[in-house]
């Protein structure tokens, strides 16, 4: 079971490493982990997607908890929520099926990044599936390199995870 | 006026109200100590390793309630501190390591005594820094001790870089700590706390388990009160003994792989648990599924992570033991003794026995050593035999008296941590209690006591051998002993003298009474080495995989 959770964490050196040996040490399967700060320059945020049951999931958001540097645990609901991740594939790209790959780009609405001579580079951004899909339709191509940032997502409406100031 | 931030960590010190601090000198942690030199409100312990300032530390802190404090250099000195801090950590003990660490221009190019010591001690320490800016350094050392001791206790790191501790700051110590990430949790939520104190009620057959929560929180008073006023029997984790006296009629003493067997029983036979302060380990429950089967379980924890880690309670309480016990305890009804109690009395009955026929055994030492002190002592102890048997069979009636590594099981705690524990309690007769094996690790230590003049006593079961592990490998390796016997040891007694530290060997039942009185009057270190069998096996013991009320011997 996949479980997405969002992890506030103190913008500090040595952060990440703290949570990463955390999931090493204790067992935990990571799927995917992006961080980046947020619109407070002072606090990253961190998106984990954990491969666990429930009480994987439990002990997971209970361990990164007593870390002080990590502020705020939230799990990410997926009916609730949009998450994204970005994709970069660098395919292979003779002459003769370039207008191919053209097309199949323009219908997942990705872009054409880098053209050269025998290659291109696309640039996808969607959720795990459409991605998945993409990644299948260019297979056949020949997919000379692939790289994704992991997902990041984020509450629909007006939920937001923020800091309380309780003080 | 502007004073280097070495010196501003140790005027941070003497704001905590550090008084002791046990360390080792060296290179990188230079500005540290030639501040420390003209401090007038810190005692410096010079220990004969950085492993020992680190147990003396906690054992300083276990005895004191207060954070424990030790330091070192960076490198070989930081890595010497590593076990212990482990062993801080595992048993929950709030201590501060200070390491100096090389300059930060050469941090990361392997220079001499360089080591990631916050990258090393990351898993087990509640939290560590590597100062970068020297004005930081105030607030750091306030964080530390609140996180060492706030919270469920922990140690802490600090590791100074040479050249941000020689820098010259504005010193201002915070008044405040403000952690957004680190709110500890200290009030149960009511709601749960009626719903245990009705379980309390409604049941016919509970049983208090108490772990070294109780001891840390202090909160032993409130778990005497709960236990008297609904007349429930106490079982304790390692950790725990003390929190409860073992002379109450409520008191089943230790559970668990080595623990009585009235307590195992009692616990399989419960109808609800209340483990106070207890984080249900390995050695304590046994195999899980079997572990008090047909009870509800009320699991009362600081650490919202140990709730449902190893056992799934059915009314969690997430705070400070201290204020929920004495929270439960007034919608608590008092009982009368029930039939449980009755049964309860009837599993007493069967005590914990062994063979005291032949030579003399380890186990008849510590009942008389018990018998001898009253519980009036603090009893530090090694890891292995020894320790079990004296969280068997000594009677420990007051809190905080038994200092021992549990959940790490280090040998060559003792020695160290007894050393800590005479700085926190000078007046308090403070023994040692080790095997030959434990004691041979940290022996050094003994310099570290007699420079000091304290007055150390150390009980010395000498077997040649590892006698818990010659014990393992008789059940599980169809008793193949593998490297279990030592070819040689020394003369115990004359290595004592040659520190100048009296000591005695016995070998005879008819010599110990005496012995023991010598032990006891003797105003400086004494060791008392009593030549034991190897074979002595420790009983009941609870074998891998099965249910605690499964004993061997019980």
């Amino acid at each position: 079971m996949k479980t997405t959770l969002s992890v506030l964490v103190e913008n500090h050196p040595g952060v990440l490493s703290r949570v990463a040996g955390l999931f090493s040490r204790r067992g935990f399967n990571i799927d995917s982990l992006a961080v980046g700060t947020t619109e407070n320059p002072e606090i990253s945020r961190m998106t984990i997607v954990v491969d666990g049951d429930e009480y994987i999931v439990e002990q997971v958001k209970k361990q990164l908890n007593k870390l002080v540097d990590v502020i705020k645990v939230s799990k990410i609901i997926p009916e609730e929520s949009v998450s994204r991740e970005l994709v970069l594939i660098k395919v292979d790209a003779e002459p003769q099926v370039r207008s191919e790959i053209i097309h199949i780009a323009e219908i997942f609405r990705a872009n054409i990044v880098d053209v050269s001579r025998k290659s291109m580079i696309i640039e996808l951004t969607g959720d795990k599936d459409k991605v998945s899909a993409f990644e299948e339709l260019l297979k056949p191509f020949g997919i000379k390199e692939l790289v994704r940032t992991g997902v990041i997502a984020v509450n629909r409406g007006n939920k937001t995870i923020k800091i309380e100031e309780d003080e | 006026m502007e004073i280097s931030s070495a010196e501003a960590l140790i005027r941070s010190l003497e704001i905590e109200g550090v008084s002791v601090v046990f360390g080792y000198p060296g290179g990188a942690i230079l500005p540290v100590y030639d501040s420390l030199f003209h401090s007038k409100k810190i005692k410096h312990i010079l220990t004969r390793s950085e492993q020992a300032a680190a147990h003396a530390a906690s054992g300083y802190a276990r005895v004191s309630r207060k954070v424990g404090v030790c330091m070192a250099t960076s490198g070989p000195g930081a890595t010497n501190l590593v076990t212990g801090i482990a062993t801080a950590y595992m048993d929950s003990v709030p201590i501060v390591a200070i390491t100096g660490q090389v300059a930060t221009s050469l941090i990361g190019r392997d220079v001499f005594q360089e080591v990631d010591i916050t990258g090393a001690t990351a898993p087990f320490t509640k939290h560590n820094y590597l100062v970068k800016k020297a004005e930081d350094v105030p607030r750091i050392v306030k964080e530390a001790f609140y996180i060492a001791s706030t919270g469920r206790p922990g140690p802490v790191l600090i590791d100074l870089p040479k050249d941000v501790a020689e820098t010259r700051i504005e010193f201002k110590y915070p008044e405040q700590v403000v952690l957004r990430g680190y709110k500890p949790k200290t009030n149960g939520h009511p709601l749960q706390i009626s719903r245990a104190a009705e379980a309390i009620n409604k049941a016919q057959r509970p049983v208090i388990c108490a772990g070294g929560g109780v001891n840390s929180a202090g909160a032993e008073e409130e778990l005497l009160k709960l236990a008297e006023k609904a007349h429930i029997p106490v079982a304790t984790s390692l950790m725990g003994i003390g929190a409860f006296p073992e002379d109450h009629p409520l008191s089943l003493g230790m559970l668990g792989m080595h623990g009585t067997p009235y307590a195992n029983i009692a616990v399989t036979e419960s109808d609800l648990i209340i483990a106070a302060g207890a984080r249900f380990g390995d050695r304590l429950t046994g195999r899980v599924a079997g572990f008090a089967p047909n009870a509800k379980i009320i699991h009362i924890d600081i650490d919202p992570a140990e709730i449902g880690k190893n056992v799934k309670p059915d009314i969690p309480i997430v705070g400070d033991v201290k204020l929920v016990l004495a929270e439960i305890l007034k919608e608590v009804y008092p009982k009368q003794p029930t039939e449980w109690n009755s049964r309860i009395a009837e599993l007493k009955k069967k005590t914990i026995s062994y063979d005291r026929t032949s030579r003399l055994c380890p186990q008849e030492v510590i009942e008389a050593l018990s018998a001898k002190t009253g519980g009036d002592a603090i009893i530090t102890t090694e890891v292995g035999s020894h320790q079990m048997w004296v969280a068997q069979l000594y009677k420990f009636t007051k809190p905080r008296t038994f200092i021992s590594s549990g959940g790490l099981g280090t040998m060559g705690y003792g020695l160290p941590a007894a050393i800590g524990a005479k700085f926190a309690k000078p007046d308090k007769n403070v023994i040692n209690i080790c095997g030959d094996g434990s004691f041979q690790m940290n022996m050094a230590e003994l310099a570290t006591a007699v420079e000091n003049n304290l007055s150390l006593k150390m009980i010395l079961f000498n077997n040649r051998g590892l006698g818990l592990v010659r014990q393992l490998q008789e059940f599980y390796c169809e008793k193949r002993y593998s490297q279990v016997h030592f070819g040689f040891v020394p003369d115990f007694v004359k290595l004592a003298e040659s520190y100048g530290i009296k000591a005695r060997r016995i070998d005879s039942r008819e010599e110990l009474d005496g012995a023991l009185d010598e032990l006891i009057c003797e105003k400086g270190c004494f060791l008392l080495e009593c030549i034991v069998d190897i074979n002595e096996n420790v009983y009941p013991m609870v074998l891998n995989g099965s249910p605690i009320n499964e004993m061997i011997g019980g």
